[in-house]
């Protein structure tokens, strides 16, 4: 290994001797391994008491290996309230209508602001920014009123926009610095060609700034899926309810009781897509993050 | 194409987002600002009061609870998340297999749901059916199982805890990517003075993850003062009200005692604060970079 900027487990050791060097080495790869079991052992847990038997589930004291194994948890919750289509139906609708609202939005804009000069350019950045200054939890009462007046209470599109407006903001942001990144020569022969310029974003850029795109709808989809507050204010019939807001009722349940396997077995549910979105497209996420904070 | 629609063919492409913006977001920032002079109610009507609802949020205990709650969560939190982000950030900043798969791994609660993390903690902490206190009977920690949400300081401490392992990674992410970019001539300097790893954890790892430690405590700081869905999952704001937060207060004024003129006098007043803490900060941290 020659990379000297990170440390080894020699250098942790300070003066090393060979065995003292090994040992540093065990004792890290040892730390990761218990950081790692303890950052995954609620995820695991709770997926294994979401295949336990409904008894065993609520068993106090409670066993951490499931004793036999069952689906009824899972059967449960499918038929919940309004059964489990509808409220994945909602969710999915919600998310893909907030992709679709910040691409129709953040792609034209980033490639304004990066590639033409029109006055108070930046000003205007600002104002599309400053979303990131202002907690969405101070704007859901006003969206309330004006929704319910609007008729967008209790809709997917209403939800919708209340998720655009909180990731609008990372959204313009990255796609101005991803229409920046592209070199203006790629576009040059375009413009020869004759090209106007809503064709050379369409047919020239689109494709270079596809990172920045699956950038957009990844966090997108993320900030929608597990949003909560603007869920539960603005979707208040069973019918309309998201997953976060399901997760919840599932366990209030009808009695009162807490129906702990049924529970688990929605939170797996809720969690499943967060998880198959993040190792897909962890490169993405990873980036995506940074180019959001480090600004 | 004329000279005139040239000058302006780049706000034209902005222009749907700037409308968007000045529509869902600048116009309910007026109108929350209005409300929060009148008396409205969810139920409809209401008139115009003045900042009577400033000053009834002055003499409202309830608010002042709330708000020393959420300061105090805000201060535990931030040094934790923090402290353990750096740490976890020194163990896994190498790029071996296994610290990159902890780096995965520690970053993978930051993609769940916020509500999904609190439920899944919720039921951890359970007193009869939860693993925490199972686990710790198991370790002779504790001799019987404890209610951890009946009591108002163990309930910050379960929600903390929750909230750690959820956002921990984030600020771990960040710091390896500032210890990653430090450039290798000042590490391979400081091996020739014969630097021992803590030595250059202080002396150049730190100072120059000053910049990035900064940015994490503002978001660290922001999202604490913000704090909602844990809470209302978690301890529904009990015992007596002890665990309310703000955002919780104006959630509970607003949409169950239908006050809206008043939850949006709270939402106002909080937002003033941490928009003046959050500059403060700014300012604070500018002129020490100057200096």
């Amino acid at each position: 290994m020659s990379s000297i900027a990170v440390p080894t487990a020699g250098d942790i050791a300070g003066r090393s001797t060979l065995a003292g060097a090994q040992r540093t080495r065990y004792l890290v790869g040892a730390i990761c391994i218990a950081v790692i079991a303890i950052m995954l052992f609620p995820i695991v847990m709770s997926f294994l008491d979401s295949i336990k038997t409904r008894a065993d589930a609520s068993a106090s004291p409670p066993g951490y290996l499931p004793h036999a194994l069952g689906i009824e948890n899972y059967v449960k919750v499918f038929y919940f309230q309004a059964g489990l289509p509808t409220y994945l139906f909602n969710s999915l609708v919600v998310a893909g209508l907030t992709i679709a609202f910040c691409l129709v939005l953040a792609v034209p804009a980033g490639y304004g602001l990066a590639r033409f000069r029109f006055p108070g350019k930046e000003a205007w950045f600002l104002l599309l920014l400053s979303g990131m200054m202002i907690p969405y939890q101070a704007l859901v009462t006003p969206l309330y009123l004006t929704f319910t007046k609007l008729g967008l209470a209790n809709t997917h599109v209403g939800l919708a926009i209340v998720h655009t407006i909180l990731q609008l903001p990372f959204s313009v942001y990255l796609m101005r610095h991803s229409f920046e990144a592209v070199p203006k020569e790629l576009e040059e022969a375009g413009v020869i060609d004759g090209c106007g310029s809503w064709q050379v974003l369409w047919r020239i850029l689109m494709p270079a700034v596809k990172a920045g795109i699956v950038t957009v709808i990844l966090f997108a989809f993320i900030t929608s899926w597990n949003e909560f507050l603007a869920a539960l204010i603005f979707m208040n019939k069973e019918t309309q309810f998201t997953i976060p807001i399901w997760t919840v009722s599932v366990r209030t349940g009808r009695l009162g009781a807490v129906d702990w396997g049924a529970l688990q077995a929605s939170l797996v549910i809720a969690i499943l897509p967060c998880i198959a979105v993040y190792v897909l497209l962890q490169k993405y996420y990873v980036s995506g993050f940074l180019a959001g904070a480090v600004k | 194409m004329n000279a005139v629609s040239r000058r302006y063919i780049g706000l034209l492409y902005a222009a749907p987002a700037i409308l968007f913006v000045l529509v869902f977001l600048v116009y309910p920032l007026g109108q929350l600002f209005y409300t929060s002079l009148t008396s409205a109610s969810l139920l409809g009507g209401g008139e115009f009061v003045g900042f009577k609802n400033y000053v009834k949020a002055w003499n409202d205990p309830q608010f002042w609870t709330s708000l020393l709650f959420t300061l105090k969560y805000t201060l535990y939190i931030t040094p934790i998340l923090m402290g353990l982000g750096f740490l976890l950030a020194l163990l896994t900043a190498e790029n071996s297999p296994l610290k990159k798969f902890t780096r995965g791994v520690l970053f993978l609660p930051v993609v769940i749901g916020l509500a999904t993390s609190s439920l899944l903690w919720f039921w951890l902490f359970d007193q009869q059916v939860g693993l925490v206190n199972q686990l710790l009977v198991d370790l002779h920690i504790l001799v019987r199982p404890i209610t951890w949400f009946t009591e108002p300081t163990l309930a910050l401490w379960a929600v903390i805890a929750s909230i750690v392992w959820k956002v921990v990674g984030f600020g771990m992410i960040l710091f390896v990517a500032s210890i990653q970019s430090i450039d290798q001539e000042i590490t391979e300097a400081a091996l020739i003075d014969g630097a021992g790893y803590w030595q250059r954890v202080r002396r150049i790892m730190l100072p120059l993850s000053y910049r990035t430690m900064l940015l994490a405590t503002l978001i660290s700081v922001i999202g604490s003062m913000l704090a909602f869905d844990q809470f209302f999952i978690m301890t529904g704001g009990n015992p007596r009200g002890q665990t309310f937060t703000s955002v919780y207060w104006i959630y509970q004024n607003s949409f169950i005692f239908f006050k809206l003129g008043y939850g949006a006098t709270l939402s106002i007043i909080l937002m003033v604060i941490i928009l003046v803490g959050a500059a403060a900060q700014i300012a604070l941290t500018r002129r020490r970079a100057t200096a």
